[in-house]
């Protein structure tokens, strides 16, 4: 009994902590929202598409940016296409250094780019961890309560 | 392409919601989106409101379901003709490789079989001028991503019914 009550105050404190540093944003809490007993896995599914999506993104740019001569509309359709996913998901950094890295497209900034893709890496990086712990710690206290029902 | 329906009632208190799920009309809506995550979400939206849903992931694909690719021929086979009856909006997208959302709109609107359908332009970027101009062209709405299941209602309401 005691178990659950902990799992379920450290799932709460972990996400409070989750939004006060501006990892995830209300349009995480929109996607939570949406989640019903039809499809009661909806928020880790569209998460599990972003983290692979991500994955394809970032190739790509690393890619693109490796290149001789930099075709720089194409890193910033990349770049627009990772802003968008993680603006709907809510993962607020990573968007946040989508828009800086836009802005040294636009200028062609080769160095500026590079520092960005370096930030953009890091930050989803640390999303992904986030969002993976997130989701081990629910399932942790969903099946101590099944168990052990205190909701 | 991708159809789905959903299997149950929205739980939406407002009046145009109610009188829907009780006649059991299930709008159909093409949503257009070259983003796997956003499609997903639009998907999820529409169904959470009652809605049969199509998605497509380009201008061409969407066009090809409502059998308006080829532009002299607009009278194709009986699938894409009976694709194009059951469509009562069609959602896409402003920024896609290929064929704007734009583009997309000004077919549509161009067309004589499917200018009717109210068709609603999304966009991540507030830019007036591009706004603007959707609108011009026969837009219904332009309304920001990523959309929320606030926007989604209000579009039922307005151009569904």
């Amino acid at each position: 009994m005691e178990d659950v009550i902990h799992l379920q105050t450290q799932l709460l404190h972990y996400k409070v902590s989750l939004f006060k540093e501006g990892y995830l944003n209300d349009q995480f809490k929109e996607l939570e929202s949406l989640e019903d007993e039809s499809n009661p896995k909806f928020v880790e599914e569209v998460v599990a598409i972003f983290f692979e999506d991500s994955h394809r993104l970032i190739n790509e740019l690393t890619k693109a940016l490796e290149q001789k001569c930099i075709d720089f509309k194409k890193v910033d359709a990349y770049v627009h296409q990772l802003k968008g996913s993680s603006s709907s998901i809510g993962a607020n950094k990573v968007q946040m250094a989508c828009i800086a890295f836009r802005n040294y497209c636009h200028d062609m900034n080769i160095q500026g780019c590079l520092k960005c893709l370096q930030h953009v890496k890091e930050e989803f990086a640390l999303v992904k961890n986030k969002l993976e712990t997130l989701f081990k710690v629910e399932k942790e206290f969903l099946d101590a309560n099944a168990s052990n029902p205190i909701i | 392409m991708e159809t789905s329906s959903s299997s149950s009632s929205s739980s939406s208190s407002s009046s145009c919601m109610k009188w829907s799920c009780e006649n059991g009309y299930q709008p159909h809506v093409l949503a257009v989106d070259d983003n796997l995550v956003d499609r997903k979400l639009v998907e999820k939206l529409l169904k959470n409101s009652s809605c049969k849903v199509t998605t497509a992931e380009n201008g061409a694909s969407a066009l090809e379901f409502l059998g308006l690719l080829d532009e002299h021929n607009q009278h194709t086979n009986f699938e894409e003709c009976s694709n194009r009856s059951k469509v009562n909006m069609i959602i896409t997208d402003y920024c896609m490789p290929g064929m704007s959302g734009y583009e997309l709109l000004k077919k549509i609107k161009r067309s004589s079989m499917m200018k009717e359908v109210p068709v609603v332009v999304v966009s991540s970027e507030n830019v007036p001028t591009r706004i603007n101009k959707c609108l011009e062209e026969g837009a219904e709405m332009f309304m920001l991503k990523p959309l929320k299941q606030s926007d989604v209602v209000k579009l039922k309401c307005h151009f569904m019914n």
